[in-house]
């Protein structure tokens, strides 16, 4: 149930927020789900972790980043590349 | 890494390889061939496949370069050529799955979290909540990349199905947006973040193993707390 006319108090149980928190934090929830997740974040230390903890997943993955190809296949492609430029 | 200017700059790299200017085409191998090969695993089973499925997707740009009109970004068009490639088959083996097909197959719609670690949905008073909720991990200001942490991570992503791998590796290592990533594995954004969400939610969980970091909820004494509150606000 979403709905807050519904349930204009019903909580958000702890086993749905897990299950929105990308769409969270994508920007992607409705205003209406996007405030009640938020309620329910005040007053749930559990979700709250949870939360914080997506972020530093997404956040630390940068950090896992190679700029570098294989040596062989960069000069490979090169090659590929000067063949092609001399005779198209 | 998609920083404002990046289109930019491949713009000017692509105008000078239509020039048959090797430093360009150098710099755009540089600069888009990681990314390559892990979309490229994502539609192959082995990383010598990959190579080959990249090394022709260079070779299909370098021949089209001349044919590419800008209507989509210069690495749009690139990973655009690189599934047309590995979608190809030929003789090799290669998997002949549509990204959005391989992302259908992995979802099995499993939860996030284990649902034994909530009360049960008829609880009587919290139902759904958490019965061991997530920890504080220690010394998250050293930063999770240092030290044992990056291993169980970088193994963690290593260890995701196809689809999953993909769009993790593709936002939140390659750092691009959720719209390069849907132009670029031709699916709807709603999948998309299906995807991420089913990765993140499995490094998260790799991670919470890795630092055993639950805690239990002792609720008897919540309900204890409630009722004592509750008989203090209306003693009668």
């Amino acid at each position: 149930m979403n709905d807050d006319h519904v349930h204009p108090d019903g909580d958000l149980a702890c086993i749905e927020e897990v299950e929105l928190i990308t769409d969270y934090l994508e920007g992607a929830l409705p205003d209406r789900d996007r405030r009640r997740l938020e309620r329910h974040l005040e007053s749930c230390p559990g979700c709250t972790e949870y939360l914080e903890q997506m972020k530093m997943v997404a956040g630390s993955l940068g950090g896992l980043r190679e700029e570098a190809i294989p040596p062989e296949l960069r000069e490979s492609l090169l090659a590929s590349f000067r063949a092609l430029r001399s005779d198209p | 890494m998609s920083s404002p200017g990046a289109d930019q700059i491949d713009e000017r790299l692509a105008a000078r390889l239509r020039a048959g200017d090797e430093r360009a085409f150098a710099a755009l191998v540089d600069r888009h061939s990681h990314a390559l090969l892990r979309v490229a695993m994502a539609y192959v089973p082995s990383r010598a496949v990959a190579e080959e499925v990249v090394q022709e997707t260079w070779i299909a740009v370098m021949r089209g370069i001349g044919a590419f009109e800008g209507r989509s970004s210069l690495k749009t068009w690139i990973f655009r050529i690189l599934t047309n490639v590995a979608m190809r088959g030929g003789s090799r083996e290669r998997r002949s799955v549509p990204f959005a097909a391989l992302a259908a197959a992995e979802d099995t719609g499993e939860p996030s979290v284990e649902p034994d670690r909530f009360l049960p949905a008829d609880h009587e008073l919290f139902p759904g909540h958490w019965v061991l909720m997530p920890a504080r991990w220690p010394s998250p200001e050293e930063g999770l990349l240092a030290g044992e942490t990056r291993a169980v991570i970088a193994a963690a992503v290593d260890e995701l199905p196809a689809a999953q791998r993909t769009v993790i590796a593709l936002r939140d290592i390659e750092g691009w947006s959720s719209e390069e990533v849907c132009a670029a594995l031709e699916i709807s954004a709603g999948n998309q973040r299906i995807l991420l969400h089913r990765a993140r939610t499995r490094v998260r969980a790799a991670l919470e193993d890795y630092f055993g970091a639950v805690e239990a909820i002792d609720y008897d004494a919540v309900t204890a707390a409630l009722i004592r509150d509750t008989e203090r606000q209306d003693p009668t």
